[in-house]
C-alpha cells in the first residue's frame, strides 16, 4: 500500500502560547512494497511524521493519503482502524505496551480489537510466532519473564499478527546489544522479501539504512530537506552532517581513502562487499598499469 | 501533551510570580477564610476588588483563569439550582406545581457563585504563577514546624518532589503506551462507561509495571549517589522573604481587620 | 597500591538459587585506568560494577577501594568515591531541575549551601551544561541528562567513574556527547573510568579490556589484541571494528592484509602504501 503526504503542516496545541509547529509543508511518497528509511536528528520531526502513519496525529492541514484513504482535518474518516489494521506501527523500545498474562494472549490482543474471536486471534497469534523467532512453547509463558530482546519479539509479534501491508519501526534496535540489532534487522528484511511487506524504517543507523533501505527521506527541523536512493543521500557528507547527521561508515571510509585523489571513487559505496569490490579493483588497476610502465622500464 | 509537561503554570515575572510561595500559599488559604467571614455586599465588593487587582498584577490573560472555572461549572451549576429549589424564604418570585424560587433562594444562589469563582480564581492565581516545586517547597516550609512531632517532613518533601518531576515522565510514558495501543486497534474513547474502563487494563498494567521499574531503578541511583535518610542533608533551594511578601501580609491583615469590624458594626 | 582491588568474589542475588552470578573474580585496577567491560548478556559485567560501592554486597571476598576495606562503616566514604552512571536517563534524574540533580549528592553527604553552589557550577562547566541550570530534565535530550548525572558525580569529586552500559540508550549524537565528555573529565583529572558498553568506539578508549563469562573474567587484554578475535567479538555483545570487517572482506578476495589490529586511518595508510607499490 502506498502512503502519500501531500502538503502537510502540523502544529501541536494551536492558539494556545504553547502553540508549536513542528511539520511545514511535508511532501512525499512511500512506494508501495519499497523499503523506505527516514532519517533526521532528535526533534527534525520524525516521530510526528510517523503517528500520521496510521492516523494517530490528523494533519492540521494537507493531507495524507493512507491507499485510497485520505486523512484530513476537512472530514473524519469513520473507521480509523481500517487504515490501523494496514499500516502496522512497532514503537521505539515496544516492550513496554505488554500487559497481558501469557504471551499469547497479548499477541491476540491486536485482532481481537479488530474483530476477530479469541479463538481465531489465538491461532494467528500462534502462527506468529516462528516469524519471529519464537516457537508455540512460549503461548502460555508470562511476557515477563522474557528477556528485554524476546520481549520486543513478542510485541513486534504483536503488531505482525494483524497482517498489515506497512510496518512502520521506530528506532527497532534502539537499546540492543550488536547481536541483538542484527537478528532484529535480518527479521525485517525477510518480512520485507519473503512476504512482500512495505517497510518505514525511522533511524538513526546510517549502517542500517545503507544495507537495507532502497530509499530514504531526510528531515530537518520539520522539513523534507533531501530524497531519494542512499546511494544519492550519502553522497552529500558535509550537507548531511550540517543536519547533525552522520553517514555510513563505509562511506566515511572512502571519504578518508579519497584524501588521496588517486582514490576518488565513482558511487558511493554502501556495503563492505561493495567497498572491497571497489578497493580491488582500484589496486588491480594500478597492478596492471605498474606492470605496463615496467615493461616500458625494461 | 505539553501543556500537561509544564503543568498550569504559566511562566512569567510579574509582582505576583516573584512573591515567596509561602506567602502565596497562606494567602490563598487565609482569603478562602476570608470568603466566608463576609457579610453584606460591600464586603463581596472588597473581596471582588482584591481577586481582580492580584489577578491584573499577575499580567496573564483573564482568559486562563475563566479556563479555571470551566472543569467546575457543572458543580457550580448544580448547587446553584439546589440553593433555587431548595431554600426557604417569603418572598416567592417564581412558582410552578411543587417548584417554588424564592428571592432568598436567588440571592443564595447568586451569593454561591461568587464565593465559588473567588475561590477557584484566588487557586488560579496560585498555579498559574507558581510552579509545583516552589509549591512543594513552600509546603515543606509551613510543614518543618511539624518536625518536632516526628513527622519526616524533609522525606515528605523529597518524595513530593520527585513525584512532581516524574509527572511530565509518566504523562510521555502514558502517552506513548496510548499510541502503542491504539495502533493495536483500541479506541480509547468509543463505548460506554464499562467498556471504556476495560480499555483502560492495556494501558495501566504497562504503566504500572514501567513505574515499578522506574523506581526500582531511581532507588539504585539514589542509594549509589549517598542518600540515606534525611538527617544531616543539606539543602540547595532556599525561600526567600521579600518586602513584598510583608506587604501582601499587611494588606492581608488589614482586609481582615476591615471585614471583623464590618461585621460589628455594619 | 592499586585503587581498586576485589579478592575472590562470590555473589548470588538469592542463597536458595544455586548459581552463583560471580563466581569467583579477583581482579586490580589502577588509578587513572580506563577498563571497558564486555560479555554476553547475563555474565555478571553489571553484577560485578554494583560490588564497588556497595550496591551488591557480596557473599564471600573483599572489595578494597582506594586502601578501604568495603564494609558497613566506610560504604558512604565509598559511594562518594565511587559514581555510577546507569542505563536509563531518566531514572536517575532525582532533581527537578538541572541543578536540583547535581545538588542531590552534596546534599546527601552534608556538603554547605555556599559551597555546594560553586561546586554544581564547576561540575555542570565540565561537562558542558552551564547553560541549562534551571531546565527540567522533561526539556533535555538522553545525552544532556546523562552528562547531568556525570555532573553530579563530579561534584562529589570522585576517584572512579563507572558507566554501566551509560550510552545504550541514546542516540548516535548523545553516545559521542557522553563518550566525549568522559573523555575530557578523564583527561583533566585523572579519574579511573570502568565502563560497561556494546559500544565499540568506546571500547576503544580502554586501557584494558575484561572480558567476561558466566560470572568470571576469561580474559584482560589491551583493546588492540580483544579486537583481533573478530566475530566471536559479537557473542561478547561487541561489533566487529570496521576495519577489521574490512580487511577480512579484503582478505577473501585475495589480498594479502596484514594481521594485527589496525585503527580505520592505519588501514587506509596501508592501503595507499600498498597501491604506491604496485
Amino acid at each position: 500500500m502506498e502512503i502519500r503526504f501531500e502538503n502537510v503542516n502540523f502544529t501541536y496545541q494551536p492558539d494556545t502560547p504553547f502553540e508549536n509547529k513542528v511539520l511545514h509543508d511535508i511532501n512525499f511518497t512511500i512506494k508501495d512494497k519499497s523499503y523506505t528509511a527516514i532519517v533526521g536528528h532528535t526533534g527534525s520531526g520524525k516521530s510526528t511524521i510517523l503517528q500520521h502513519l496510521n492516523a494517530l496525529k490528523i494533519p492540521t492541514t494537507g493531507s495524507v493519503w493512507i491507499g485510497d484513504t485520505e486523512i484530513s482535518a476537512k472530514d473524519q474518516v469513520k473507521s480509523l482502524n481500517d487504515i490501523r489494521k494496514e499500516v502496522g506501527v512497532v514503537f521505539q523500545f515496544p516492550e513496554a505496551q505488554l500487559f497481558e498474562e501469557t504471551i499469547g494472549k497479548d499477541i491476540a490482543f491486536g485482532p481481537q480489537n479488530f474483530g476477530l474471536s479469541e479463538e481465531e486471534a489465538l491461532k494467528r497469534a500462534e502462527e506468529i510466532l516462528p516469524v519471529v523467532g519464537l516457537d508455540a512453547s512460549f503461548m502460555d509463558r508470562s511476557p515477563f519473564d522474557l528477556s528485554g530482546g524476546q520481549m520486543r519479539r513478542v510485541a513486534i509479534a504483536g503488531v505482525l499478527v494483524m497482517k498489515p501491508s506497512v510496518l512502520v519501526l521506530d528506532e527497532p534496535t534502539a537499546g540492543l546489544d550488536p547481536k541483538g540489532q542484527f537478528e532484529m534487522m535480518s527479521l525485517f528484511k525477510e518480512l520485507h522479501e519473503k512476504q512482500d511487506i512495505t517497510i518505514v524504517l525511522v533511524t538513526h543507523q546510517m549502517e542500517d539504512v545503507a544495507d537495507y533501505a532502497d530509499h530514504m527521506i531526510v528531515l530537518d527541523e520539520g522539513r523534507v530537506v533531501g530524497e531519494g536512493a542512499p546511494g544519492e543521500v550519502f553522497q552529500n557528507e558535509q550537507w548531511l552532517q550540517s543536519i547533525q547527521l552522520d553517514v555510513p561508515k563505509t562511506v566515511e571510509f572512502a571519504q578518508m581513502l579519497a584524501e588521496d585523489e588517486q582514490w576518488v571513487l565513482e558511487d558511493v559505496p554502501l556495503t563492505i562487499h561493495e567497498l572491497s569490490d571497489f578497493i580491488m579493483e582500484k589496486l588491480q588497476k594500478s597492478a596492471v598499469q605498474g606492470e605496463r610502465t615496467g615493461d616500458v622500464d625494461g | 501533551m505539553d501543556k500537561l509537561i509544564l503543568g498550569q503554570y504559566i511562566p512569567g515575572d510579574s509582582f505576583i510570580h516573584r512573591l515567596d510561595p509561602r506567602t502565596k500559599l497562606i494567602s490563598s488559604i487565609w482569603f478562602i477564610l476570608l470568603i466566608f467571614m463576609a457579610s453584606g455586599w460591600w464586603t463581596y465588593g472588597l473581596l471582588i476588588a482584591t481577586v481582580f487587582i492580584a489577578a491584573k498584577l499577575s499580567q496573564i490573560p483573564i482568559r486562563y483563569y475563566i479556563n479555571g472555572l470551566k472543569p467546575l461549572t457543572f458543580l457550580i451549576l448544580i448547587t446553584v439550582i439546589f440553593q433555587l429549589m431548595f431554600s426557604q424564604g417569603d418572598t416567592i418570585l417564581f412558582e410552578f406545581g411543587w417548584l417554588r424560587i424564592t428571592q432568598e433562594g436567588l440571592i443564595n444562589a447568586v451569593l454561591i457563585i461568587i464565593r465559588f469563582v473567588l475561590i477557584v480564581f484566588m487557586s488560579t492565581i496560585l498555579t498559574l504563577t507558581t510552579t509545583p516545586l516552589e509549591i512543594a517547597d513552600g509546603i515543606e516550609a509551613l510543614l518543618r514546624p511539624l518536625k518536632r512531632f516526628k513527622v519526616p517532613v524533609q522525606e515528605i518533601a523529597l518524595i513530593l518532589s520527585i513525584a512532581l518531576r516524574f509527572v511530565p515522565t509518566l504523562m510521555q510514558e502514558t502517552e506513548k503506551i496510548m499510541n502503542a495501543q491504539r495502533a493495536r486497534g483500541v479506541d480509547f474513547s468509543a463505548g460506554n462507561l464499562l467498556e471504556r474502563m476495560k480499555k483502560v487494563v492495556p494501558l495501566l498494567i504497562p504503566l504500572f509495571i514501567s513505574s515499578i521499574d522506574r523506581a526500582d531503578q531511581l532507588a539504585v541511583a539514589m542509594t549509589a549517589r549517598g542518600y540515606h535518610g534525611g538527617e544531616m542533608r543539606t539543602k540547595l533551594r532556599q525561600l526567600v522573604w521579600s518586602r513584598n511578601d510583608w506587604l501582601i501580609f499587611g494588606i492581608f491583615t488589614g482586609l481582615t481587620l476591615f471585614l471583623v469590624v464590618g461585621r460589628f458594626i455594619i | 597500591m592499586s585503587l581498586i582491588s576485589l579478592q575472590n568474589l562470590f555473589y548470588r542475588y538469592t542463597t536458595s538459587s544455586e548459581k552463583f552470578v560471580l563466581n569467583d573474580i579477583s581482579l586490580t585496577i589502577e588509578k587513572g585506568e580506563w577498563i571497558t567491560l564486555i560479555g554476553a548478556n547475563g555474565s555478571g559485567k553489571s553484577t560485578l560494577v554494583k560490588t564497588l560501592n556497595g550496591l551488591n554486597v557480596p557473599q564471600k571476598g573483599e572489595v578494597t577501594i582506594d586502601g578501604l576495606a568495603l564494609n558497613e562503616e566506610n560504604i558512604w566514604t565509598i559511594r562518594q568515591k565511587v559514581g555510577m552512571v546507569f542505563q536509563n536517563p531518566d531514572n536517575q534524574f532525582v532533581g527537578s531541575t538541572v541543578q536540583d540533580d547535581v545538588a542531590f549528592g552534596l546534599e546527601n553527604i552534608g556538603v554547605p549551601r555556599e559551597e555546594m553552589i560553586e561546586r554544581i557550577d564547576q561540575a555542570l562547566i565540565r561537562v558542558g551544561m552551564e547553560n541549562f541550570k534551571q531546565m527540567e530534565p522533561a526539556r533535555l535530550s538522553g545525552g544532556q541528562k546523562q552528562r547531568v548525572a556525570i555532573a553530579g558525580i563530579l561534584a562529589l569529586r570522585p576517584e572512579i567513574i563507572v558507566l554501566d552500559e551509560a550510552t545504550s540508550m541514546l542516540d548516535p549524537k548523545g553516545r559521542a556527547e557522553v563518550l566525549s565528555t568522559v573523555k575530557s573529565v578523564k583527561e583533566e583529572s585523572n579519574v579511573t573510568v570502568i565502563s560497561i558498553t556494546h559500544d565499540i568506539n568506546e571500547a576503544a578508549q580502554a586501557d584494558r579490556i575484561f572480558v567476561m563469562e558466566q560470572g568470571q573474567i576469561k580474559h584482560v587484554d589491551t583493546p588492540e589484541e580483544i579486537f583481533k578475535l573478530g566475530e566471536e567479538l559479537i557473542d561478547l555483545g561487541l561489533n566487529v571494528p570496521f576495519a577489521e570487517q574490512l580487511k577480512e572482506e579484503l582478505a577473501r578476495r585475495g589480498l594479502n592484509v596484514p594481521e594485527e589490529y589496525m585503527t580505520e586511518e592505519r588501514l587506509v595508510e596501508w592501503l595507499w602504501k600498498y597501491d604506491s607499490k604496485m
